[in-house]
């Protein structure tokens, strides 16, 4: 016995419109346009940051010139001893001051102040090379520092 | 001469889902999410002449040294980094009468009113050899204590979290009350 609700030919499932697909999808490119920040230089060091629990926010990255220290990525050409990075290629201590005073060049007068350095560091590197490059940013007047960090589990 | 009307085609907008695709492809590949977040220190200027050493008492100072075998020596007695932060909390807690402990004083601050500071500072020391591993989590030790202390505070006096608080002027009544005093020393060799 059919039932009265019942038909008793076998339905066919409507076809999904794809209609919206477009827009759902220029949704998703906005919001990655939006959000997406490019790297700047191509590491030439290996970096594996260490972790911390106490870290503040880099608020503007415009605000932020970055130095990187770590061992070089092709340790056949460069051996294994940490290097400095500026921009895009292997600096020396004593380059570190020009490039501070380059980097207080791009912003406008206001801003400068406000610079900080964020230092990249390798966690195998020793202080040592940190300590120069910091005794180099004293001696130029950036004081503001940040020593960058992974996030840790409390 | 009537032109023929013809009827604009329609134009085919079912590969626009495929343009968009590659574009998403692209930026997702691309992006990077990660914000740079790390310790924020602040660099003393540089010393004019470095004969003019200033003298603090011997009570005031917690010497916090990390040889190059990256082991610790906390107040000349040799230390370790899990209980690191709870003797820096002991010591930067204000503690009037006690002689032992850093010299207070007292300080008016807005919003908080009249505070007892510690005048006690950590001295931090490292060697050339040590690894920059081992010092971040010595500073991350030491910036754990000063937070604590932050948080304790926020929470007696504006009953929030001080990672909560969003008021400019109580998160510098809070900075104020407890400032970071932590001295690195001029690089020099640790025999």
């Amino acid at each position: 016995m059919a039932s009265k609700f019942r038909s008793d030919e076998p339905k066919e499932v409507p076809a999904i419109s794809t209609g919206s697909m477009p827009d759902i999808i220029f949704m998703l490119i906005f919001f990655f346009m939006v959000t997406t920040s490019m790297r700047e230089v191509s590491l030439k060091v290996k970096m594996k940051l260490p972790e911390a629990t106490e870290v503040q926010k880099l608020e503007k990255k415009s605000l932020v010139s970055y130095i990187y220290i770590g061992p070089p990525t092709n340790a056949k050409t460069y051996g294994t001893e940490a290097r400095i990075q500026l921009n895009d290629q292997y600096s020396r201590v004593n380059d570190i001051i020009p490039y501070i005073e380059s980097e207080r060049l791009a912003r406008s007068e206001a801003d400068r102040p406000l610079l900080t350095t964020s230092l990249k560091v390798h966690e195998e590197v020793r202080m040592g090379l940190v300590t120069d490059v910091k005794q180099e940013l004293r001696k130029c007047g950036a004081f503001r520092i940040n020593y960058s960090t992974r996030k840790g589990e409390k | 001469m009537a032109r023929k009307k013809g009827k604009v085609p329609e134009i085919n907008a079912s590969s626009m889902a495929d343009i968009s695709f590659l574009l998403l492809i692209f930026f997702l590949v691309t992006t990077t999410m990660d914000t740079d977040s790390g310790i924020t220190r602040r660099l003393p200027p540089p010393v004019e002449n470095p004969e003019m050493d200033v003298k603090v008492k011997e009570r005031n100072i917690m010497n916090v040294m990390i040889n190059k075998y990256d082991k610790l020596l906390v107040n000349g007695k040799p230390g370790d980094v899990a209980t690191l932060k709870d003797m820096t909390r002991e010591f930067i807690t204000p503690r009037p009468g006690d002689e032992s402990a850093p010299e207070v004083e007292t300080k008016e601050i807005e919003l908080i009113g009249n505070i007892m500071l510690s005048k006690g500072v950590v001295s931090l020391k490292n060697d050339r050899g040590t690894s920059y591993l081992m010092y971040i989590s010595v500073q991350n030790e030491l910036a754990r204590a000063f937070n604590e202390i932050r948080d304790e505070m926020s929470l007696k006096y504006f009953n929030q979290h001080y990672a909560d608080l969003t008021d400019k002027d109580k998160i510098d009544a809070i900075n104020k009350a407890v400032p970071v005093r932590i001295s690195e020393a001029e690089p020099e060799e640790i025999k």
